[in-house]
């Protein structure tokens, strides 16, 4: 049948033009794969189902390798399709799934040493943070308005310098990194737990959340991914818990200053977002007693911890009782250069860790050490083990099973994934001790998974839609700025979502006529190489339409054959099929 | 039928079985009636701190409550501007008080969904859907108010400013979406030959990707009409180069109001902004609130001088999906509460008034002893107002809010 469908394309093209022609030339590889893949494939594909060892014997058809390469990658690029043949699906899961033996290309790597991906929180906020910058900037200390705004202009450019370096390095392991489901797993779970570049002193450590927190846990275990994240200065500062403080605490008490009482902000994403779901059976109360679990567990003074403290003297005889100087104050003091500021972190580094990746620090002064009952478990005022304790029960929850499972099933399945599928990872949850890869694993042996109503069934969401346009392109970014413009005007700022859910993955979030149109305004400017800051390498409108391959509609292929040839690769781009995955 | 028409047939669904033609009988007779009725919704993402919008400084418990945060009683420069004895408007708000004493502003006191949710998720889709508490609502109540108005056929029937789909718009009638931005473009999609090929592939699927790329081709061409022209753009440049710049939605105001104005098929629109979620350091008469509230305010403002002779048409309604504590954090914020005011303008709305039921602040008062009670139903408020704005009968309001009854008629008042 495939075999007949492309005959006539290729007919038809004969007869259309010259460089149609050529197309016809190109296409026959995946044409002549899918026909040897046809009707034989799915005799044997059924014979494996029934003596039911399918993930033993099963083989699978281009249609088929496609769609898993759509899901498991941000979409195939030119010879995906013949590697994952050669290879077999089996074997390219279970590299995707441990992708620690994947050699990553030097000049990727190099994209990715820059600082904002590899110094901790507080050498980011020392470096590049407003007291630094007002140090370099007010050379004598005053506030004149000259030197005002030569420090306004070196914040605006410590934003743009950190926020382009983590940008370009994720934009570009998104399109070329070899561990595919890796980059996929950390745009999953940058969003399930997401902070935003645009809150204050996240503008330094969005990267380090990400390489810290996110990266290395994003195929490991939810407890350890948890516990990062619930650990890192950025989400601390996110979500308000470096200032959340028991108001009977000996730092609260009798005093004024922003530490005076709870915040229960991230004790509620916590258990909402993070871990049970909002349906997870948890009460207002419950936040209440997480808030003063969390109590104490915030960022490290003279390195974020006293964030837009106006009174210079608090500061001061606050950092005093740590034992040490104020680090802002110094570094005004000393109006020196960025060696002067490392020097100065290094004499520190006793009492809080300044290079610990994660960057957070727990004041016990501010702690609350009375007795919490949270989900009917008693937790004992013992300090910063509370937390450590909080965690692992809440991890352990069927609800925080079956919470990651829904959104895992949807992300990789469908909009309305089955309550069967959910079920079957919360178990594979539950078994595997929150065993991310195991859960995959089901994920990708499961019958929905493979389903064929599964298939082309999902919207590309812009993020997708843009690397998976540079995937199939063999695209390469040279100037990432436009590149965030587009995500930007498609509703997807990259890493300014403002919300703490994150952004959606469903068609209802996307599909809508403005949204639609400016992907093809992107697929049009990009597809004839005028779009600015990127250039397709693979100009061969028969080699991307390998990528969308059987999905590819005869209305579209006729357009596109039709067309001049200048159009080509945009009206692929453009296509209804291309948007959908 | 199409889902269109299907949609605005299940809502007549106990007329039309045995009347015949009905369905054109009663667009005909509402294109009479309300054709030029139009509903603005501004919803205020992250939960607004009614209490430091309308200030209840006739209360001591307020000032016990928020020692850090407490706007100071009217009178002196720079403070609250009084409403009535015993309430008063932010002063970041002051550009709104030229309505309140046209009698085109009010405020609802205590409303709210009766959903006890503090998730902020939650709470915006219960209120964008109008059906708290139910999870698999897919539908949004300004979507199905679409289906109860007359179909003029018009690609900008519905508006939203934005990038994506708000739950509140979601359904089969296509929102006009566009982004509000100073510089309004050319793009390929402009250009004929592009366009005629992407319509090539696009046309005759019958599937919802044609439906948009349909949608937005007729709407693009209208947005664009309306909003081109350089002394629209050197003003709305002139407003970002002020103090709006720091907030991308400065100017929403002006761009709305003009389409509006110059679009008169619009009937609905539909706009979010964000930044409300102050658990931290909210600052009273100055700091972040009341940076924001300027924001809003100015673009209220602009929004109803921009719409010229139209603000009589036109009701505007600006909701949040919960409130906050009344008593302030210990960050110098607030954390989720659960009422909340809800704000309405325009040309028929009987306003310098407060409505709503107000018990004070006492500790007995505060719903679970920390934050307002909800006394209003949100859909009670709605549903008085679109009742009466857009001539809409009880039966026409149980498609819109299916399942909720409304009996509540104390707003009855609301319109003039």
């Amino acid at each position: 049948m495939k075999a007949s469908f492309i005959n006539a394309k290729a007919g038809k093209a004969l007869r259309f033009s010259a460089l149609a022609y050529s197309i016809a030339l190109l296409l026959p590889p995946t044409l002549a794969a899918f026909a040897a893949n046809g009707p034989d494939a799915r005799s044997q594909k059924q014979e494996a189902k029934s003596s039911g060892q399918a993930s033993q014997k099963r083989t699978y058809d281009n249609k088929e390798i496609l769609h898993m390469l759509n899901r498991v990658s941000f979409g195939p690029a030119p010879g995906d399709l013949e590697r994952v043949k050669r290879m077999g699906v089996e074997a390219y899961l279970k590299e995707q799934l441990n992708p620690s033996s994947i050699q990553q290309p030097e000049e990727l790597e190099k994209i990715c040493n820059v600082p904002a991906l590899t110094e901790s929180p507080a050498q980011l906020f020392l470096t590049y943070g407003r007291p630094a910058l007002k140090a370099i900037a007010t050379k004598s200390g005053s506030d004149n308005p000259a030197d005002k705004k030569e420090l306004q202009k070196a914040l605006r450019e410590s934003y743009q310098f950190l926020y382009e370096d983590t940008a370009r390095a994720r934009l570009a392991r998104a399109v070329e990194s070899p561990a595919q489901l890796q980059e996929v797993m950390t745009d999953f779970w940058y969003n399930h737990f997401n902070i935003s570049v645009d809150k204050n002193l996240d503008h330094l450590w969005v990267g380090s959340f990400e390489e810290a927190a996110i990266r290395p846990h994003a195929l490991g275990k939810f407890r350890d991914l948890l516990g990062a994240t619930a650990h890192h200065a950025a989400m601390l500062f996110y979500l308000d818990n470096w200032q959340n403080t028991s108001a009977d605490s000996p730092m609260a008490k009798g005093r004024k200053g922003r530490f005076q009482g709870i915040n229960e902000n991230y004790a509620r994403e916590l258990m909402e977002l993070h871990t049970l779901g909002v349906d997870g059976g948890y009460t207002q109360k419950d936040v209440q007693e997480l808030a003063r679990v969390l109590t104490g567990l915030g960022l490290p003074p003279g390195a974020g911890g006293g964030f837009g403290n106006n009174n210079p003297a608090q500061r001061l005889k606050d950092a005093a009782e740590l034992g040490q100087g104020d680090m802002s104050m110094q570094l005004q003091r000393r109006a020196q250069g960025r060696q002067g500021i490392f020097e100065t972190g290094a004499a520190m580094a006793g009492k809080p860790d300044l290079n610990n990746k994660l960057g957070s620090y727990f004041d016990s002064r501010r702690h609350d050490f009375g007795k919490k009952l949270i989900l009917g478990y008693r937790i004992d005022g013992s300090g910063e083990d509370e937390i450590e304790q909080v965690l692992t029960i809440l991890a352990k929850q069927p609800a925080t099973a079956k919470h990651i499972s829904y959104k895992l099933a949807q992300y990789f399945v469908s909009d309305t994934p089955s309550a069967e599928l959910v079920d079957k990872l919360a178990n594979r949850y539950l078994e595997s001790d929150g065993d991310i890869s195991a859960i995959l694993n089901t994920l990708f042996h499961s019958q929905e998974f493979w389903d064929s109503k599964a298939i082309n069934a999902k919207f590309k969401s812009p993020y997708r839609y843009l690397i998976s346009s540079l995937r199939a392109t063999n695209g390469q970014i040279d100037n990432v700025k436009p590149s965030l413009g587009v995500l930007s005007q498609l509703g997807m700022p990259l890493y300014k979502c403002l919300t703490p859910d994150g952004y959606k993955n469903t068609k209802e979030a996307w599909l809508n006529p403005d949204n639609l149109l400016n992907r093809i305004n992107f697929a049009t400017a990009y597809g004839v190489g005028r779009f600015p800051g990127i250039k397709p390498n693979l100009r061969d409108p028969a080699a991307v339409a390998d990528c969308l391959g059987p999905t590819l509609s005869d209305q579209t292929l006729d357009t596109v054959m039709s067309a001049p040839e200048n159009m080509r690769i945009s009206l692929l781009l453009g296509s209804p099929e291309f948007m959908k995955y | 039928m199409n889902r269109r028409e299907f949609l605005k047939a299940a809502g007549m669904a106990t007329a039309s079985c045995f009347l015949p033609g009905f369905q054109a009988w009663a667009v005909e007779s509402n294109s009479k009636t309300s054709s030029n009725k139009k509903l603005v919704v501004v919803f205020l993402r992250g939960a607004i701190d009614g209490l430091n919008v309308v200030v209840p400084h006739g209360d001591p418990a307020y000032y016990s409550m928020r020692q850090k945060i407490a706007l100071q009683a009217p009178g002196s420069p720079g403070t609250a501007l009084a409403l009535d004895r015993d309430f008063a408007l932010h002063p970041s708000l002051a550009a709104l008080m030229p309505l309140w004493q046209k009698k085109k502003l009010a405020f609802v006191l205590n409303a709210g969904s009766p959903d006890p949710t503090r998730s902020h998720f939650d709470a915006q889709d219960y209120m964008e859907t109008g059906m708290p508490g139910n999870k698999v609502a897919s539908t949004g109540w300004m979507q199905r108010l679409l289906a109860q108005m007359p179909d003029n056929h018009s690609p900008v029937r519905a508006i939203n400013v934005g990038s994506t789909t708000p739950r509140i718009l979601a359904g089969p009638i296509a929102a006009a979406t566009y982004a509000p931005s100073a510089k309004r473009r050319r793009a390929p999609i402009d250009r004929a030959d592009i366009s005629s090929e992407f319509q090539q592939m696009y046309k005759g699927r019958n599937d919802d990707l044609e439906h948009a790329f349909l949608e937005g081709i007729a709407a693009r061409n209208t947005i664009n009409t309306a909003l081109a022209g350089d002394e629209m753009n050197a003003e709305m440049q002139a407003a970002n180069g002020g103090a709006l710049a720091a907030n991308k939605f400065g100017g929403f105001g002006k761009q709305l109001g003009k389409l509006m104005h110059d679009e008169a098929k619009v009937q609905v629109a539909f706009v979010a902004l964000g930044g409300f979620d102050t658990h931290v350091n909210q600052g009273n008469e100055k700091g972040q609130l009341a940076n924001q509230l300027n924001v809003l305010g100015t673009g209220l403002s602009e929004l109803s001088a921009a719409l010229g002779p139209s603000f009589d048409d036109t009701t505007i309604m600006v909701i949040s999906e919960f409130g906050r504590t009344a008593k302030e954090n210990g960050n110098g914020g607030t954390d989720h509460g659960h009422g909340n005011l809800i704000w309405l303008l325009g040309g028929d709305i009987n306003g310098g008034k407060l409505y709503g039921r107000w018990n004070g602040m006492s500790q007995k008062e505060l719903y679970e002893g920390r934050d307002l009670p909800v006394s209003t139903d949100f859909r009670s408020v709605i549903s008085s107002v679109i009742g009466e704005h857009l001539r809409l009968s009880q039966s026409q309001l149980e498609a819109i809010f299916p399942g909720f009854k409304f009996t509540d008629k104390s707003l009855s008042s609301i319109i003039v």
